[in-house]
């Protein structure tokens, strides 16, 4: 059985890939497949975020529930929520 | 109709002239406003855009209806997964478009990767005999980087007589040729100093800051580099100096060179000031162009019309020509601002002024 969507937050900077939402839901047992869930619903997304060498850019940061991750191995369980977050720098 | 493509720090903006001569201007809104536009290309009814956030990863948007409406390439240049050296591309820095039916090139800052497309801009992939040549990590700065704003590959030329024949530029690298549609790939600066490095005429290491091609005379290269104006006539091999030519109190330091449309002798420099810790504006903050109508043997200072005193720089996709008669000529400052000449270059008029940071000027015609 499928585990069940978890809920991510979306940042204002992909949220032109969302329509807008601000929260939308993906299913996943990891942080990696949430990612790849949300490409298939949000062609584009998944790029913006992690390289072509499947590693996080370097000023993004996500959160499952309160805990910061780079490692996309991280499971993501039932009830779990995801953060994406662009860390705002430069001008 | 004269449009011109502003590439900014902040997003694009369109840049249209009334049909009045090209005396009075209309500027858009902002397209993709607050990321960051590298460079924006038109042709043949498409215009593709070199577009990041800084933060988020590096894309290319496209439109075929003016800029009426974008979209995100389905699949923007990047390396492959897992590619042999691990490598990510931070920036789309440059665009190109082929002659050939829906073929672009793409130019990486960083890394120094080459991408093409071959369906007008909506997938693109490595061009592997340029990413995985044997001598690529001699040649290009890896793993560091000495260019200030990251190493730059640029002016990806596609020879309209043969598509098969190819140049392109590296900040810092030199200039490197191939004939066999990107499969290999050889250095071409003989007679381009590197007066940074011990041996000043090395094979490659050059910075050539932009090089162009004559789009009626095929064989002839210009080429503003980080040490000098050069040109070379092919089939030769060793560049000329020309840039020797200028006045002395001026120099041959530059960012951008741009052609006439139909004479192979006029093109146009914007000198800037490469000395002690090179700040890079106008030598003593006296904008001027500089023009030759000899292939480089005399120059003729044009500033009529620009400001006796400021200290903006003109980078090196911000300048460009249009295919009027006379010609148009037009760049874009770091300060925002975008001057245009309806007489090439004999006077100059500012047409908008606080923009964002100008990285790139390019001119559509119709």
């Amino acid at each position: 059985m499928s585990p069940d969507p978890v809920k991510v937050r979306i940042p204002s900077p992909l949220r032109s890939y969302t329509g807008q939402a601000s929260v939308v839901e993906a299913s996943g047992a990891t942080v990696d497949d949430v990612l790849r869930d949300l490409d298939r619903q949000f062609p584009g997304l998944r790029f913006r975020v992690v390289d072509e060498q499947n590693q996080l850019r370097k000023h993004m940061k996500v959160w499952v529930n309160e805990d910061a991750c780079r490692d996309l191995t991280t499971p993501v369980g039932d009830g779990d929520e995801v953060t994406l977050m662009q860390a705002l720098s430069g001008g | 109709m004269t449009r011109l493509l502003v590439g900014t720090r902040k997003g694009l903006w369109t840049i249209d002239a009334d049909d009045d001569g090209r005396q009075t201007w209309r500027v858009s809104e902002p397209h993709f406003f607050g990321q960051i536009v590298q460079h924006a290309v038109a042709k043949d009814g498409t215009i593709l855009v070199a577009a990041s956030t800084g933060h988020l990863g590096p894309t290319v948007f496209r439109s075929t209806d003016d800029g009426g409406s974008w979209t995100e390439a389905a699949s923007p240049p990047a390396f492959v997964t897992g590619d042999r050296l691990g490598r990510a591309l931070k920036t789309v820095f440059w665009l190109t478009a082929s002659h050939e039916a829906g073929v672009w090139y793409a130019g990486g800052a960083s890394p120094q990767g080459l991408f093409r497309s071959d369906d007008d801009g909506v997938t693109w992939s490595p061009v592997d005999g340029w990413n995985d040549h044997p001598m690529w990590e001699t040649w290009c700065e890896w793993p560091e980087e000495n260019t200030p704003d990251g190493s730059m590959l640029h002016s990806v030329i596609v020879d309209p007589r043969d598509a098969q024949h190819l140049y392109l530029s590296l900040s810092g690298g030199g200039t490197f040729e191939s004939t066999d549609g990107g499969r290999d790939w050889a250095p071409l600066n003989q007679g381009v100093s590197a007066d940074f490095f011990p041996d000043p005429f090395p094979e490659f290491g050059q910075d050539p800051h932009t090089v162009r091609m004559h789009p009626v005379d095929n064989d002839r290269l210009y080429m503003q580099n980080h040490c000098g104006i050069y040109r070379l006539d092919r089939p030769e091999v060793k560049w000329t100096r020309i840039g020797d030519n200028m006045p002395r109190d001026i120099g041959d330091i530059g960012f951008p060179i741009e052609l006439h449309p139909r004479d192979p002798d006029t093109a146009w420099v914007f000198p800037m000031d490469g000395t002690e810790v090179w700040p890079r504006t106008s030598i003593d903050g006296r904008p001027c162009a500089f023009v030759t109508r000899d292939g480089g043997t005399t120059w003729t200072k044009q500033s009529n019309g620009l400001p006796t005193r400021a200290w903006f720089t003109v980078k090196r996709q911000a300048m460009t020509t249009d295919a009027g008669d006379p010609v148009g000529v037009y760049f874009g400052t770091t300060s925002g601002e975008v001057w245009a000449s309806a007489d090439e270059g004999e006077s100059w008029s500012c047409i908008t002024a606080h923009l964002p940071e100008i990285y790139s000027v390019e001119c559509s015609w119709a």
